[in-house]
C-alpha cells in the first residue's frame, strides 16, 4: 500500500503541536488511521481517490508557491518606504493569453485521471454479494438480497452508552463509532450496496472504502466496494437527517470467506430461533415487556422516554387520542403520517408489543393489541 | 421628500451645506430616499446580523470544543448551524454588499442618487421584518428550523413552525434583493455621467452590475423551491415526496441552481472592492481591466452550469458527473486570471500598507487557498469522499469569510473617510486585520484535517480522533469572534471624530469620482453630472 509522502510531511510538521493536546491514548483495539489526511485506503477506489488528492495537493502547492512568491517578492521590494517608483504598465495581451492557456492545460491534466476513477466508481455490475442499506432516523437497516447470506436482515444502531455521550462515563476508543451489529462482508469480493431510506435523506459512508452514497427515501441508488483487507471499518451518516444525525454510525466487518460462511450459518440459525409466531395469543404483560424494548429502540428518539415528545416537532403519546383509538394507532404505525415514518418493516409481534406498551405507559390505560390484529390490518 | 423639519439646534451646523435639506430624527431613516442614508442603514443592519450570526457560530464551536454533549441538545445544535448559515448569508453578507452598492455606485458613476429612490427605501425596510421572523423562530414551539441552511427536503417537512417563519423570511429577503438588483441595474445603465462608457466604469460597479443580473435570475428560483416546500408541508402536495410521485433530489437541483450562482453573488462584489483598492495602494493602474471584466462575466455565466457539483453523492449518471466536474474545473481559469491580474497590479508598484490594503492583500492570499480547495473539491471522486465533511466547511469559510467578509472590511476601511469625514484609527485597524487573519486560520485551517480524516459536518458530537483539531478550531473561532469587536470600535470612533479626512485621503491618482466630492460626502452629490474624459 502506497503511503503518502504528504501525509508524512504533514504529520512531521504538526505532530508536535497535536501531541500537547492529545487525549487519552487510543488502545490498540482501534487506531484511527489518520488525523491529518484521508484514511488509509482499503479498496482500489479509495486508493485512487487518495492518489488523486495527493496529486492535486502537489500541483496546487506548486502553483501556490510560484504565484505567491511573486506577490511577496513584490510586497517586499516594491514598497513606497523603500523608495519604489511605480511603473505604469497595465496591459499585455501576450501575458494574459499565457496565463489563461496554461491553467487550462493544467486543468485538463487534472481531469484525465479523475475521469477514469469516476467511470470505475460507477461500475456496479458483476457483484458477488448485494446488500440493501436502508437509512432510518436514526439507524441503519441491512438486507442481504443476493449472494451468500441472502435473506439475512437486521438493524444496526449506535452502541455507545448514553453515559459516555453526556459525560458521566469515560469515553471509549470507538466512541460514537461502535454499533450494535456491524455489516459483515467477505474480503476480496465485490459488494454492491443499494441504498434507500425510510424517512429523510441519509448518506452511507465508509471513508476507508472511498464509498459515500446518499440514501434517498423512495429511490434506490447503488455503489460498490471490494475490501482488500480484513478488519472493522467505521463510517458515519454524512447527510443531515435530523436530531440524531451524529449518532447513527456505520461499521463494516470484513472477514475471510470461511469466517463469512460461518457467520451466515450462525445468523440464519439465530433468525430461525427468534421467529415469532404472529398467530399466538400474547398476554398483556408479555406484550408490554417486549414493547418497552421495541419502544426504546425505535420510538424513544422522537417521542422521548417519558412519552411527552418534543413540542412542535414530535407529538406526545401520553394522553394521545391516536394511542387510545386502536384502528388509528394501527394505521399510523403501518402507514406513517408526516414526520412519522411507516414501521411496517417491524414484525407483527413487535408492532403489537409496542402498541400495547404505549397504551399502558406514560399514564395511558387503554387495553392491548394482539399481533394477529396487525397481521389482519396489513392485508 | 417634502417634509422638511427645520431643526436649527442640530449639532452639525456648518458641517455640510445641505444640513437643512433633509428630515431629521426617525423620519430621516424611516422615509429615507437618499442612497447614502439607505446605504448606511443596510450596513448597520448587516453588522447587527453579523454579530447575531457570530454568536450562533460561537455556540456551535463551544459545543464542539470537546467530544460529548456539554451545552446543547443535538436538536438545538442543528438549529444553531442552520440559523448561523441563513443569517450570515442572507442577513450579513448580502445586505452588506447592497449597502456598499447604495453608497458607492451613485458616487462612482456620478449619479445624484439611485434610479428608484422609494423602491430603494422599500428594499431596505423589508429586511428588518424578515430578520425579526428569523430571530423569533427560535422561540416558537420546536424552535428554529434545523434542516441546514440548504433546507433539504424531506427533512424540512418534519420541522415545526420555525420552518414556515424561515420560508417567509427568505421570501421577503428575496423580494428585497430583486428590487435592489432592479435598482442597481437601472442606475448603472441609465445614470452614468456623460463620458463614462461601460468600459470606463470602476470595477466595483462592473462586478455589481453582473451580480445584480445573477440575483434577478436566481432569487425567483429559490422562492420557487421554498414555496414548493411550504405547500408540501401544509397543502398536501408531493413535489419532494416520493410516495406521492415527487422526488427529494429535485429539491436539491432547484436549490443549487439558485445556490451556486448565490456563492458568486457573495464574491463578485468582493472582487470589485479588491480591484478598486489594490491599484490605489500600489499607485499603479489595474492590470488588465478588460480581462477583469470578461473574467467576471465568465464566472457569472459558468455559475449557471455547475450546480450539480454539490450533489455528486446523490448518485447521478456517469455523464452527469463528468459534465459537472469539467464545468466546475473551468471556473478555476477566470478566477486564476483575476488573481494574476491583482498580483501584476502590485508588481513594480509603489506600495503602502494601510488597513484597506492589508485586508485586500490578505483577501488574495487566503481566498486563493479557498479557491484551491474548491478545485480539489471539483474532482468528483475526491468530492464524493469529502462531501458533507469539515473539508467543505473549511473551503466555504475560506471563500466566504476570508473572501467576502475580508473584502467588506477592506472596503469599509477604504471608504470610511468618505462616509464619515474622519480618518479611522490606523493602529486599531491594523490590529483588527492581524487578529482576524491569524485567528481565522487557527479556526478554519484545522478543519481541512478534520474533513480529510473523516469528520462529517453538522455533527453535535464526534469520535475521539477528531478531538484535537476541534479544540484548536474552537480557540481560533473565539479569537476571531472577539477580534470583530475591534472593528465596531474603529467604526464608532471614526463616526465620532478623528483627524479630518481629505477629499482624496488615499491620494488616488485615478481612483474614481467618489474622491472628487468633499469628505464626508454631502447629503446630495452630483446634482450636476460631472464629465468623464
Amino acid at each position: 500500500m502506497k503511503t503518502s509522502m504528504l501525509n508524512k510531511f504533514a504529520f512531521a510538521a504538526l505532530a508536535s503541536a497535536a501531541s500537547g493536546l492529545a487525549h487519552a491514548a487510543t488502545p490498540a483495539a482501534y487506531t484511527p488511521t489518520s488525523r491529518f489526511n484521508l484514511q488509509t485506503p482499503v479498496t482500489e477506489i479509495a486508493r485512487q481517490i487518495y492518489n488523486l488528492h495527493d496529486m492535486m495537493m502537489i500541483i496546487c502547492a506548486l502553483i501556490f508557491v510560484a504565484v505567491f512568491s511573486v506577490m511577496f517578492y513584490s510586497i517586499w521590494k516594491h514598497r513606497k518606504s523603500k523608495g519604489a517608483v511605480a511603473a505604469n504598465f497595465h496591459e499585455s495581451t501576450t501575458v494574459e493569453i499565457v496565463w489563461t492557456v496554461i491553467p487550462f492545460i493544467i486543468v485538463i491534466i487534472m481531469a484525465l485521471p479523475a475521469t477514469r476513477t469516476v467511470v470505475a466508481m460507477k461500475d456496479t455490475s458483476n457483484s458477488d454479494l448485494t446488500v440493501k442499506v436502508t437509512g432510518y432516523q436514526w439507524k441503519w437497516g441491512y438486507d442481504y438480497i443476493r449472494g451468500e447470506g441472502e435473506g439475512i436482515s437486521f438493524l444496526s444502531q449506535l452502541a455507545t452508552p448514553r453515559g459516555q455521550i453526556e459525560g458521566a462515563d469515560a469515553k471509549g476508543p470507538t466512541y460514537l463509532l461502535e454499533v450494535t451489529e456491524p455489516l459483515v462482508v467477505p474480503v476480496d469480493k465485490k459488494i454492491r450496496i443499494i441504498t434507500t431510506a425510510n424517512d429523510v435523506i441519509h448518506a452511507w459512508w465508509i471513508p476507508a472504502f472511498g464509498v459515500k452514497q446518499d440514501a434517498i427515501p423512495g429511490f434506490a441508488r447503488d455503489t460498490w466496494f471490494r475490501a482488500e483487507k480484513t478488519g472493522t471499518y467505521y463510517g458515519q451518516c454524512a447527510e443531515l437527517c435530523g436530531k440524531d444525525h451524529a449518532f447513527m454510525p456505520i461499521a463494516v466487518k470484513v472477514v475471510t470467506a470461511q469466517e463469512y460462511t460461518a457467520w451466515v450459518d450462525g445468523r440464519k440459525k439465530q433468525m430461525a430461533a427468534l421467529g415469532d409466531d404472529p398467530n399466538k395469543q400474547w398476554t398483556t404483560a408479555e406484550l408490554i415487556a417486549r414493547g418497552e424494548k421495541v419502544y426504546q429502540a425505535n420510538c424513544q428518539a422522537c417521542h422521548q422516554a417519558n412519552g411527552l415528545g418534543v413540542a412542535g416537532a414530535f407529538p406526545a403519546l401520553a394522553g394521545s387520542k391516536v394511542v387510545e383509538t386502536k384502528p388509528d394507532q394501527i394505521a399510523i404505525l403501518l402507514k406513517g403520517k408526516n414526520a412519522m415514518p411507516s414501521w411496517k418493516a417491524l414484525s407483527d409481534v413487535e408492532l403489537a408489543a409496542v402498541a400495547t406498551y404505549t397504551k399502558n405507559a406514560f399514564g395511558n390505560k387503554s387495553g392491548e393489541v394482539q399481533p394477529a390484529e396487525f397481521k389482519a390490518a396489513r392485508k | 421628500m417634502s417634509a422638511v423639519i427645520p431643526n436649527p439646534a442640530a449639532g452639525h451646523a456648518g458641517h455640510h451645506d445641505h444640513a437643512h435639506d433633509h428630515p431629521h430624527g426617525w423620519r430621516r431613516w424611516l422615509f429615507a430616499t437618499n442612497h447614502k442614508d439607505i446605504g448606511t442603514m443596510y450596513l448597520w443592519f448587516s453588522m447587527t446580523m453579523f454579530f447575531i450570526g457570530g454568536i450562533l457560530a460561537l455556540g456551535i464551536r463551544a459545543e464542539l470544543f470537546q467530544p460529548g454533549l456539554q451545552f446543547w441538545k443535538p436538536e438545538f445544535f442543528n438549529q444553531l448551524t442552520t440559523m448561523h448559515g441563513v443569517i450570515m448569508v442572507f442577513g450579513a453578507i448580502m445586505p452588506a454588499f447592497v449597502g456598499f452598492a447604495n453608497w458607492m455606485i451613485p458616487l462612482q458613476i456620478g449619479a445624484p442618487d439611485m434610479a428608484f429612490a422609494r423602491m430603494n427605501n422599500f428594499s431596505f425596510w423589508l429586511l428588518p421584518p424578515a430578520a425579526l421572523l428569523i430571530v423569533v423562530s427560535f422561540f416558537v414551539p420546536g424552535g428554529a428550523t434545523a434542516a441546514g441552511w440548504t433546507l433539504y427536503a424531506p427533512l424540512t417537512v418534519q420541522m415545526g413552525p420555525g420552518m414556515d417563519l424561515a420560508i417567509f423570511a427568505l421570501h421577503i429577503m428575496g423580494a428585497s434583493s430583486i428590487m435592489g438588483s432592479i435598482n442597481i441595474i437601472t442606475t448603472v445603465l441609465n445614470m452614468r455621467a456623460p463620458g463614462m462608457t461601460l468600459m470606463k466604469m470602476p470595477m466595483f460597479v462592473w462586478t455589481w452590475l453582473i451580480t445584480a443580473y445573477l440575483l434577478i435570475a436566481v432569487m425567483p428560483v429559490l422562492a420557487g423551491a421554498i414555496t414548493m416546500t411550504l405547500t408540501d408541508r401544509h397543502f398536501g402536495t408531493s413535489f419532494f415526496n416520493a410516495a406521492g410521485g415527487g422526488d427529494p433530489v429535485m429539491y436539491q437541483h432547484v436549490f443549487w441552481f439558485f445556490g451556486h450562482p448565490e456563492v458568486y453573488i457573495m464574491i463578485l462584489p468582493a472582487f470589485g472592492i479588491v480591484s478598486q483598492i489594490i491599484p490605489v495602494f500600489a499607485r499603479k493602474p489595474l492590470f488588465g481591466y478588460a480581462s477583469m471584466v470578461y473574467a467576471t462575466a465568465s464566472i457569472a455565466i459558468l455559475s449557471f452550469i455547475v450546480w450539480a457539483h454539490h450533489m455528486f453523492t446523490t448518485g447521478m449518471p456517469v455523464t452527469g458527473q463528468l459534465f459537472f466536474m469539467y464545468a466546475t474545473m473551468l471556473i478555476a481559469i477566470p478566477t486564476g486570471v483575476k488573481v494574476f491580474n491583482w498580483i501584476a497590479t502590485m508588481f513594480r508598484g509603489s506600495m503602502t500598507f494601510e488597513t484597506p490594503m492589508l485586508f485586500a492583500v490578505g483577501f488574495i492570499f487566503v481566498f486563493t487557498i479557498g479557491g484551491f480547495t474548491g478545485l480539489i473539491l471539483a474532482m468528483a471522486p475526491i468530492d464524493i469522499q469529502l462531501q458533507d465533511t469539515y473539508y467543505v466547511v473549511a473551503h466555504f469559510h475560506y471563500v466566504l469569510v476570508a473572501g467576502s467578509l475580508f473584502a467588506l472590511f477592506a472596503g469599509t476601511y477604504y471608504w470610511l473617510p468618505k462616509w464619515t469625514g474622519h480618518m479611522y484609527d490606523e493602529t486599531l485597524g491594523k490590529l483588527h486585520f492581524w487578529a482576524s487573519v491569524i485567528f481565522f486560520n487557527i479556526a478554519f485551517f484545522p478543519q481541512h484535517f478534520l474533513g480529510l480524516a473523516g469528520m462529517p459536518r453538522r455533527y453535535a458530537d464526534y469520535a475521539m480522533q477528531f478531538a484535537d483539531w476541534n479544540m484548536v478550531s474552537t480557540i481560533g473561532a473565539f479569537g476571531f469572534g472577539l477580534s470583530q469587536l475591534l472593528f465596531v470600535i474603529v467604526v464608532i470612533k471614526a463616526i465620532k471624530g478623528g483627524p479630518k479626512a481629505a477629499d482624496n485621503p488615499w491620494e488616488a491618482a485615478d481612483g474614481g469620482l467618489e474622491w472628487t466630492v468633499p469628505s464626508p460626502a454631502p447629503f446630495h452629490t452630483f446634482e450636476t453630472p460631472p464629465t468623464v474624459k
